[in-house]
C-alpha cells in the first residue's frame, strides 16, 4: 500500500444541511436515511441517553455539545419515553467524536448500534461547539439530518427538504407522542442495586395528561402517593373529571404549545375552573397558561441543558434544574390571578406561575430531571401537598 | 443576602512554605480571597511566611505580614490587629489547623473573632475521622469499612490537651489488621496531602505505615480503610452559599484507579465513565455531605470510590475548604471557586454574584458545562531522591503538575504529555524492566500493575508489546474507557511508522487532532521536527482557539481564555475564537509544571511581567500550563493561552496572534528554563525576544565564551573544565585534582549537580547518574551501548567541571540593568557554605558578615558583568569568596529564585521594573535608590525528606528543597529564629544539644556551643568533639558514634533526649556513618544543621529567640 493510499480520507457518510444551504459533512453514525428538523443544542454532560428518549424532542435534531458521547453506552433502564416502539421523538444527533466502546457495568448495547436499531440518524466528527455558536447567534436553524455509507448524496434534494420544512412553529407534535388510550402507571423511580420499583398502596387518584411524558415524571408521582392513570393529549374535560382525580398532572412535551394548546388548553382551563388540583410541567407549563389566557413565544435559542439556575420566588432559593424547551411563556401577557413563582437566572425568561384563586401550578423546567440535578423533586411533594390540603378542605 | 457590614476586617491564613501536597495552588486561591475580600472593602489582614507569594504583595493586603504560621505568632498578629473575623479556607491544611488551634487555645474568643467560611466544630467534624464516618452513617452515605485507631489525649490540671499517648494509639491501630484485613489503606487524621499514610500489603508494611500515620497526625490519630484497589475514584468540587443554595463546579476522573492519592493521580475532567443516574446519585451525596458537615458557605471538595462491577458508591473524604482539586476545577471550567468562595464567606449568596468569565451575562448560581476534555499529570522527583522507591501510594509525593485541554481525551492527554516537559513528546516508548528474562508477560503485568510515575507509559508499551486490553485492564485496573483511547494512539502511531506522514491536509489534521505532537511525528517518522512543521505550514493545518467559557458556548464569552485545539472545518471553514486584537502585545512565556527547582518564584516574576506592562499599556498575553499558578488566572493577563510550553504550541499561538496588532515581543527570562529553551526557535522564527539576548544568553551559559569574557574584565572564576565525553571527563578531573563540583549544562536546580571527592564517586557519576540522564530517544538510538549513550548526550550537554571551593562563603547578588546602568537590588550571604545549592542555603539580606570593601567589590564585578552582558532586565550572580578572594560561579541573565524574596526585603517591585526595561523603558526613569534597611531578612529552605523513607537528608549541589520561607526581624538573630520557625523546623527553648564537628570546624563551633551552655542547654558530644569541647572549658558529655556502640545517638534522638543536632562530616564514610543520626533527628523533628555556618547562625537564633518573644510587624511598616 502506497502512502496516500493508507492516508486516503474516505468521503463524508453523513451530512447536515441547514435550510440556508450550508451543508457540514461528518461521518454517519446509527441509522441510515435522512430526517428533516429543528437544530437545537444540549449542554449535558451525562444523560445522552435519557435526551434521546425524551418524547419532548419530536421534530428535534440534538447537537451535544459534549465531545465524547456514548461513552457508558446504553441500557434498557435509561429510557424517557414511555412508548418505545413508537418513533416519533427526536429526529437526530450531531456528535462532535467518534463514539467509542462503551464502559459501564450497566451498559448492554454501544449507542451507535443503539441509534440504529431506533431508527435514529447520527452524524459525528463535527465542530459542534461552531455548531452552538451557530445556534446561539442566529436561531434553531431547520435542517435535514442524513447518512449514507456510501458517502453519495443528492445534495440538492437534501437543501430542499431543508428549505421546504415549515418548522416546529403552529405544529402540534404532542398528538404524535401522546398516549394511544388510557393506561395506568405504577412504576417508581430507580434505586442503584434495585432498579425502578413499584408503588404501593396510594393516597391520591391523579390523571396524567399525555402531550409526551417521561416516564421519570410518572415515576415520581407514583412514588409520591399517586395512582397515575395516563390519558391521550386529546381527552376532554369532562373524560378527565370523569375520573374523579384527586389532582391532574400536565406532562411535558413537543412542539408549539399554541397548536396543541388549540385543543388541550380547553381542557385545562375546564380542569382548573373545576377547582381539581393541578400540576404542569414544560408543554403542560406553558398550556396552563394558555388556558389561563396568557401567551407564549417562540425563543431565540431556547433552553436546553442540565445546568440552569433558576430563582423560585417563594422560598428565595436557587435551584440547577435540566431543561428542554424552546417555547416560553410571556410573562407580560399573565392576567392578574396568575403570579410568576419561577425565573430563569440566565435570561430572565418565566420558569413557574401559581393561580392565585385556584389549587393549580406549574415549571418550566425539569423537576423529574432525568437527566440532569434532582435539586426540584420537591416540586412533587408540593402536588401532592396541595391535593392534601385540597381534600381535607373539601 | 448583600455582604456583611457587622465585620470589617478580616484575617486570611495562607499556606505557608511550597512543600509536597500545599504548592501555589494556595498563592492562588490566597490572592483571589484578598482581591475579593479587598474589593468589598474590608480591611485584609494577612500572614504568610512565604515571600515568594503574589498574596504577600505589599499592595494586596492592607497589612501583610510576612511571618511563621504558627498559633503562638498569629495570635500576636491577631493581639495587635484585633481583626473581626478569620478566613481560614483559602491557606489550604496549614490555615485550617492553626485556626483550630487558635480556637483551642480560646484566642479567638478572647479577642472576639470569629472564623468564617467554615466554623471550628465543621473543621472537625469534614476532619475527624470519627465524627465524619458518624455523619456520614447519619446521611446513609457508605464508607469503606474501617477502623479508627486514635492515640488518647493527655492532658495537665487544667484540663488542656498537651499531647497524645500515640504508643497506645499504635497497640490500637495494630489490632485492626484482623478486622479490616490487607490490603490495607491507612489514612493519618488531620494531615496534608496524606503525610504518613499509605497502602500495607503485608503485616510489615503494616506495621510500618501505622506508625508513621499516628506520628504524622497531629492528633495520633488513623483510619484504616478496607482496600478499594481497583476502584474507580472521583472528586466533586462542590460550592455552597448561607442560602443553602449548592452547586457542583466539576466532577473529576482518575485514570489511577484506587490506591494512588488524587494528587499523585493522573486525572481527566470531566468524569467519563459515570451513567446520568451515577452522576446524579454522587452529586446528591455530595451536596448531602457539605450539609451534613455544615459548610456554610464556601468551597469543598468531596472524593469517591465507585465499584466498577456494581457502582456502589462509597465516600472516602472531604475538605472543606478550598484545595489543589478546586484550583484544578477553577482553571479547568473558568469559575474562579477561591474568590466566590470568599465573597460568600462574607455573606453573599451566589445568585447575588456574577459569573465574571461570561462578562456578568450569567449569575455564579449556575453549575458549569464544559465541552472539552481536561487531563492533569503530576510531575515527580523520585530522582533527586535516591533510595526511594518511585511507587506512588495515598501519601502525595508528586511536586507539581500539568494540565492540558483538548477537544477530545487523547488531544488533552496528549498535550499534558509533552507539556510535563520530562522529556516526552506523546505516549513515548519506554523500556519495560527485566523483559527478555524470563517470562515476558509477567515482567509487564508488573510493570502495569504498580502505580509509578511511568504506569502509563508502560502501559502504552504493553499494547505494543502485544498485549491484550483486557489483560492490560485486569493488571492495571484502569478503565478500559481510557485503555481503549490509548489503543487508538498506538495504533496511529503504528500507522505512521509503516507509511510515513499522511499525504493529505484531512488525514494530517486527524492525526493531529489526536494530540500528536510534531516532534513525536516526527520520530515516528524517522524524520525531524521542522520537516514535519513544514509539511503542516504547506498543507496549512494548524489549530484553532476555543475559549473556556463555563457554558459550552450557550453564551458568548468576552473572556479570552484559550486553549488549542485541531478542530475539523466546520461548513469549510475552520472555527477559531482567538480573535487576536489590533492592540501592540507582550506575550510572557510561564514556567510550566513546577518542579524542584523551578517553582512560585518564578511564576511570581511573570505575573509581575503581566501587570507592570498592562499599567504600561500594553496587551498582555500568557502562555503556561500549570493549573496551580497565579499567572493561569484568567484576569492576570489580557488573554491567557492554556497551552504546553514546547516551540511547536507556542509558535502557533504567536502565529495566531501575529494576524492582527503587533507583537512588541516575548518574555523568556522568567519562566525558568522552561522559556529560555524556547528562545532559540522563537529566534529561528523571527519573533522578537524583550531583554537580554538570547545569543547573551547562551554566552552566559557557555563555558568557553564565559571564561574568555571574565579573563578579559579581569574576573576569577575558580579552576574549571569541559568534557564531552566520559573519556574526556576522567582526563579533566585528573587535570583539576579532587573535590570538583560537576554538573551537566542547561538544567536548573542543580539536577545531577554533585560534589565529587574520591575516584570511586567519579565512577558512579560517570556510569551511574549519567546514564539516569540519557532521553528516551537517544536511547532507542544506541541500545546496549551505554557508553555511546552518555557520550551523545555530552555532545550536546556537556559536563562542567569546577574546583570546589571548601569551606568558602557563597554570594547570591540581583540586579537590574538596561545595557547601560546597573541597580543591585540584593546582596545575600549564605549561612551555608559554598557547595551547597543556592535553593537548598538559608541566606540573609543584606550579608550579616561581609566587610564594606568586599560588599563594594561585589557590586563593581555584579555591574561589570551586567554590562558586559548588555543584561536587558534582570541578572543573578553567585560568587564564592575564599580567603578574601572573590571567585564568579555562575551568571544568569534572566529572573532568578531570589527576586521575589528581595523584592519583598527591598520594597521595591523589582520584576515589574524589570519588565519595563525589558519592554524598552530605561533604568533612570524609574529613580532606584540604594536602599538603606534598618531589617534583614533571612530566606530558609523546606525540605520534602519525610515523604522519602531511606533518603539522606545530607544538602549538596543538587536542589532539593521545595520551597522558602522568609524571616523578617531588625536583627540577624531573631530574623534567623523566625525562618527556623516558619520553615517548621522549630527553635528549641531547653534540652541537650549534641555536637559533632569535623576538626576544620571544632574551633569555629566553640562560642555558639558556650553560648547555648549560657542559655541553660546541656551538651553532648562524641568523642572528638567532647574531647575538644571539654578543653576550652564546656561541659560536655560523651556519647557514642552509631558505629562505637550502644547506646549511642540515634538512640537518644529516638528517645527523645536530643533537642538540637550540630554535626558536620568530612569524607564520604564519616557521611555515609552520620546518615541514620540525620534520618532519626528527621523523623523525632529534631532541628539539625549539617555546616559551621548554619550552627553558628542557629545557635544565635536560639539565644535570641530564649532573650525575649519575638515581635510581629506587617510588610507595610518596614517601609515610607
Amino acid at each position: 500500500m502506497t502512502t496516500a493510499d493508507a492516508w486516503s480520507v474516505k468521503p463524508a457518510t453523513a451530512l447536515l444541511v441547514l435550510a440556508d444551504g450550508s451543508v457540514i459533512e461528518g461521518e454517519g453514525l446509527g441509522a441510515t436515511g435522512d430526517a428533516v428538523g429543528e437544530v437545537c443544542f444540549n449542554t449535558a454532560i451525562t444523560g445522552y441517553q435519557e435526551i434521546l428518549t425524551d418524547p419532548s424532542y419530536a421534530g428535534q435534531i440534538i447537537t451535544f455539545t459534549f465531545p465524547h458521547i456514548g461513552n457508558v453506552g446504553t441500557n434498557d433502564e435509561d429510557v424517557e419515553t414511555v412508548d418505545m416502539a413508537a418513533q416519533t421523538g427526536v429526529r437526530g444527533c450531531v456528535i462532535c467524536a467518534s463514539i467509542t466502546d462503551p464502559s459501564n457495568y450497566r451498559s448492554a448495547s454501544h449507542l451507535d448500534a443503539w441509534l440504529k436499531a431506533r431508527g435514529l440518524v447520527g452524524i459525528s466528527g463535527v465542530d459542534t461547539r461552531a455548531l452552538t455558536k451557530l445556534i446561539r447567534e442566529k436561531g434553531m436553524p431547520h435542517a435535514v439530518i442524513a447518512h449514507s455509507p456510501d458517502g453519495k448524496f443528492d445534495i440538492d434534494a437534501l437543501k430542499q427538504k431543508a428549505a421546504g420544512w415549515a418548522g416546529l412553529e403552529g405544529l402540534d407534535l404532542a398528538k404524535d407522542v401522546t398516549a394511544k388510550g388510557a393506561h395506568g402507571w405504577t412504576e417508581t423511580p430507580w434505586v442503584w442495586d434495585a432498579g425502578y420499583g413499584q408503588s404501593e398502596a396510594a393516597e391520591f387518584n391523579v390523571v396524567a395528561l399525555d402531550f409526551g411524558v417521561k416516564r421519570n415524571i410518572l415515576r415520581l408521582l407514583s412514588n409520591a402517593g399517586c395512582k397515575v392513570t395516563v390519558m391521550p393529549a386529546s381527552s376532554s374535560a369532562d373524560e378527565v373529571l370523569a375520573q374523579k382525580p384527586d389532582g391532574v398532572f400536565l406532562s411535558n412535551g413537543p412542539g408549539d404549545p399554541a397548536a396543541t394548546g388549540a385543543y388541550a388548553a380547553h381542557t385545562i382551563r375546564g380542569v382548573v375552573d373545576a377547582g381539581v388540583p393541578t400540576f404542569g410541567i414544560c408543554l403542560g407549563h406553558q398550556m396552563l397558561a394558555l388556558a389561563l389566557g396568557a401567551k407564549t413565544i417562540k425563543m431565540h435559542q431556547g433552553h436546553h441543558g442540565a445546568n440552569h439556575p433558576v430563582h423560585d420566588f417563594t422560598t428565595g432559593k436557587v435551584e440547577i434544574t435540566s431543561m428542554n424547551h424552546g417555547f416560553a411563556v410571556d410573562t407580560e401577557t399573565l392576567p392578574a390571578n396568575v403570579e410568576e413563582t419561577h425565573k430563569s437566572l440566565f435570561d430572565g425568561t418565566n420558569c413557574g406561575l401559581k393561580v392565585k384563586d385556584k389549587p393549580a401550578f406549574s415549571v418550566q423546567y425539569h423537576p423529574e430531571a432525568s437527566p440532569g440535578p434532582r435539586d426540584s423533586h420537591y416540586l412533587f411533594q408540593r402536588f401532592t401537598d396541595m391535593m392534601r390540603e385540597h381534600k381535607t378542605n373539601a | 443576602m448583600p455582604k456583611r457590614t457587622d465585620i470589617s476586617s478580616i484575617l486570611i491564613i495562607g499556606a505557608g512554605p511550597i512543600v509536597i501536597g500545599q504548592a501555589c495552588e494556595f498563592d492562588y486561591s490566597g490572592t483571589q480571597a484578598c482581591k475579593a475580600l479587598r474589593e468589598e472593602g474590608y480591611r485584609i489582614i494577612l500572614v504568610n511566611s512565604n515571600p515568594a507569594t503574589i498574596m504577600t504583595d505589599p499592595d494586596l493586603a492592607d497589612a501583610t505580614y510576612i511571618e511563621p504560621i504558627t498559633p503562638e505568632i498569629v495570635a500576636k498578629i491577631i493581639e495587635k490587629e484585633r481583626p473581626d473575623a478569620l478566613l481560614p479556607t483559602m491557606g489550604g491544611q496549614t490555615a485550617l489547623n492553626c485556626a483550630l488551634d487558635l480556637e483551642e487555645m480560646g484566642v479567638l474568643e478572647e479577642f472576639g473573632v470569629e472564623m468564617i467560611g467554615a466554623r471550628a466544630d465543621v473543621i472537625e467534624k469534614a476532619e475527624d475521622r470519627e465524627k465524619f464516618r458518624a455523619a456520614m452513617d447519619a446521611i446513609g452515605l457508605e464508607n469503606p469499612r474501617a477502623t479508627i485507631a486514635s492515640s488518647p489525649a493527655i492532658r495537665n490540671e487544667q484540663g488542656k490537651i498537651t499531647g497524645y499517648d500515640r504508643a497506645t494509639g499504635i497497640m490500637e491501630a495494630l489490632k485492626a489488621i484482623d478486622d479490616i484485613g490487607l490490603p490495607a489503606i491507612i489514612r493519618p487524621a488531620f494531615t496534608l496531602g496524606g503525610t504518613g499514610g499509605g497502602v500495607a500489603y503485608n503485616r510489615e508494611e503494616f506495621e510500618t505505615i501505622v506508625r508513621s500515620g499516628i506520628e504524622a497526625s497531629p492528633v495520633g490519630q488513623v483510619l484504616i480503610d478496607e482496600s478499594l484497589l481497583g476502584w474507580k475514584e472521583y472528586e466533586m468540587e462542590v460550592v455552597r452559599d448561607k442560602a443553602d443554595n449548592c452547586i457542583i463546579i466539576c466532577s473529576i476522573e482518575n485514570v489511577d484507579p484506587m490506591g494512588v492519592h488524587t494528587g499523585d493521580s493522573i486525572t481527566v475532567a470531566p468524569a467519563l465513565t459515570l451513567t446520568d443516574k451515577e452522576y446524579q446519585m454522587m452529586r446528591d451525596a455530595s451536596i448531602a455531605v457539605l450539609r451534613e458537615i455544615g459548610v456554610e458557605t464556601g468551597g469543598s471538595n468531596v472524593q469517591f470510590a465507585v465499584n466498577p462491577d456494581d457502582g456502589r458508591l462509597v465516600v472516602i473524604e472531604m475538605n472543606p475548604r478550598v484545595s489543589r482539586s478546586s484550583a484544578l476545577a477553577s482553571k479547568a471550567t473558568g469559575f474562579p471557586i477561591a474568590k466566590i468562595a470568599a465573597k460568600l464567606a462574607v455573606g453573599y449568596t451566589l445568585d447575588e454574584l456574577e459569573n465574571d468569565i461570561t462578562g456578568g451575562a450569567t449569575p455564579a448560581s449556575f453549575e458549569p458545562s464544559i465541552d472539552y476534555v481536561v487531563t492533569k499529570i503530576p510531575r515527580f522527583a523520585f530522582e533527586k531522591f535516591p533510595g526511594s522507591e518511585p511507587t506512588l501510594t495515598t501519601a502525595m509525593k508528586s511536586v507539581g503538575e500539568v494540565m492540558a485541554i483538548g477537544r477530545n481525551f487523547s488531544e488533552s492527554l496528549q498535550k499534558a504529555l509533552r507539556g510535563l516537559e520530562t522529556g516526552l513528546s506523546g505516549l513515548d516508548e519506554v523500556e519495560i524492566p527485566g523483559l527478555g528474562q524470563g517470562d515476558d508477560s509477567n515482567a509487564i503485568r508488573a510493570a502495569i500493575a504498580t502505580p509509578t510515575p511511568t504506569r502509563l507509559l508502560n502501559v502504552a508499551q504493553a499494547m505494543r508489546l502485544g498485549m491484550s486490553l483486557e489483560e492490560i485492564h485486569e493488571a492495571s485496573a484502569i478503565n478500559p474507557w481510557f485503555l481503549e483511547a490509548m489503543a487508538h494512539i498506538v495504533e496511529m502511531e503504528e500507522k505512521v511508522r509503516q507509511h510515513g506522514l499522511p499525504t493529505n491536509q484531512t488525514a494530517l489534521r486527524e492525526l493531529k487532532s489526536m494530540g500528536f505532537s510534531d516532534v513525536r511525528l516526527a520520530s515516528l517518522a524517522d524524520t525531524d521536527e521542522s520537516k514535519v512543521a513544514k509539511l503542516r505550514a504547506d498543507m496549512d493545518v494548524h489549530p484553532v482557539y476555543k475559549r473556556i467559557d463555563t457554558c459550552a458556548a450557550e453564551f458568548a464569552s468576552p473572556t479570552a481564555y484559550m486553549y488549542s485545539t485541531y478542530e475539523t472545518p466546520f461548513m469549510g471553514v475552520l472555527s477559531c475564537e482567538s480573535e487576536p486584537t489590533d492592540k501592540k502585545k507582550v506575550v510572557i512565556l510561564g514556567g510550566g509544571p513546577n518542579r524542584i527547582g523551578q517553582g512560585i518564584e518564578f511564576d511570581y516574576c511573570c505575573c509581575h511581567a503581566a501587570f507592570a506592562l498592562e499599567e504600561a499599556g500594553y496587551e498582555t498575553i500568557m502562555v503556561n500550563c500549570n493549573p496551580e499558578t497565579v499567572s493561569t488566572d484568567y484576569d492576570t493577563s489580557d488573554r491567557l493561552y492554556f497551552e504546553p510550553l514546547t516551540s511547536e504550541d507556542v509558535l502557533e499561538v504567536l502565529r495566531k496572534e501575529q494576524q492582527n496588532g503587533t507583537l512588541h515581543g516575548v518574555i523568556v527570562q522568567f519562566g525558568g528554563q522552561t522559556p529560555l529553551k524556547l528562545a532559540q526557535a522563537l529566534m529561528d522564527a523571527g519573533v522578537p525576544i524583550l531583554g537580554t539576548s538570547p545569543d547573551m544568553i547562551d554566552l552566559a551559559e557557555d563555558r568557553d565564551r564565559f571564561q574568555k569574557l571574565l579573563v578579559r574584565k579581569g574576573l576569577k572564576q575558580p579552576e574549571n573544565g569541559i568534557a564531552y565525553s566520559v573519556e574526556q571527563g576522567r582526563l579533566i578531573a585528573g587535570q583539576l585534582g579532587l573535590p570538583l563540583v560537576v554538573r551537566p549544562s542547561y538544567v536548573l536546580g542543580g539536577r545531577a549537580m554533585q560534589i565529587i571527592r574520591d575516584e570511586e564517586a567519579l565512577n558512579s557519576y560517570l556510569l551511574g547518574t549519567l546514564p539516569e540522564l540519557v532521553p528516551g530517544d537517544i536511547r532507542a538510538k544506541y541500545p546496549n551501548d551505554k557508553t555511546g549513550q552518555i557520550n551523545t548526550l555530552l555532545g550536546t550537554n556537556p559536563l562542567l567541571f569546577d574546583r570546589y571551593l571548601e569551606g568558602a562563603t557563597e554570594i547570591d547578588v540581583d540586579a537590574l540593568c538596561d545595557g547601560k546602568d546597573v541597580f543591585i537590588c540584593g546582596i545575600m550571604e549564605h549561612i551555608e557554605e559554598a557547595g551547597i545549592h543556592s535553593g537548598d542555603s538559608a541566606c540573609s539580606l543584606p550579608p550579616f558578615s561581609l566587610s564594606a570593601e568586599m560588599i563594594a567589590e561585589l557590586k563593581r564585578q555584579t555591574e561589570i558583568l551586567a554590562l558586559s552582558l548588555e543584561v536587558g532586565g534582570l541578572m543573578n550572580v553567585q560568587y564564592a569568596i575564599k580567603d578574601g578572594e572573590i571567585y564568579v560561579l555562575e551568571v544568569n541573565p534572566r529572573a532568578s529564585r531570589t527576586v521575589p524574596f528581595v523584592a519583598k526585603t527591598i520594597g521595591q517591585p523589582v520584576a515589574k521594573i524589570a519588565s519595563r526595561i525589558m519592554a524598552g523603558e530605561s533604568l533612570a526613569s524609574f529613580g532606584l535608590t540604594e536602599p538603606k534597611l534598618n531589617h534583614i531578612a533571612v530566606k530558609e529552605a523546606v525540605f520534602p525528606f519525610a515523604r522519602f523513607p531511606g533518603v539522606d537528608t545530607i544538602l549538596g549541589p543538587e536542589m532539593r528543597s521545595t520551597g522558602e520561607v522568609m524571616g523578617l526581624d531588625s536583627k540577624f538573630s531573631t530574623a534567623f529564629a523566625k525562618s527556623q520557625i516558619a520553615c517548621g523546623t522549630g527553635v528549641p527553648e531547653s534540652g541537650t544539644v549534641f555536637v559533632s564537628m569535623r576538626d576544620q570546624d571544632k574551633e569555629g563551633v566553640v562560642e555558639a556551643v558556650r553560648s547555648l551552655e549560657d542559655a541553660g542547654f546541656m551538651i553532648i558530644a562524641t568523642s572528638g568533639t567532647q574531647k575538644f569541647l571539654k578543653e576550652q572549658g564546656i561541659d560536655c558529655a560523651k556519647i557514642n558514634k552509631v558505629l562505637e556502640g550502644r547506646p549511642h545517638i540515634v538512640d537518644a534522638i529516638k528517645n527523645g533526649q536530643v533537642s538540637l543536632v550540630l554535626n558536620t562530616t568530612e569524607g564520604a564514610q564519616a557521611l555515609a556513618d552520620s546518615r541514620s543520626m540525620r534520618r532519626a533527628a528527621l523523623l523525632q523533628k529534631v532541628p539539625y544543621y549539617t555546616t559551621l555556618a548554619g550552627s553558628v547562625a542557629a545557635a544565635k537564633g536560639i539565644v535570641a529567640y530564649k532573650a525575649g518573644s519575638l515581635e510581629v510587624r506587617p510588610l507595610q511598616s518596614y517601609f515610607g
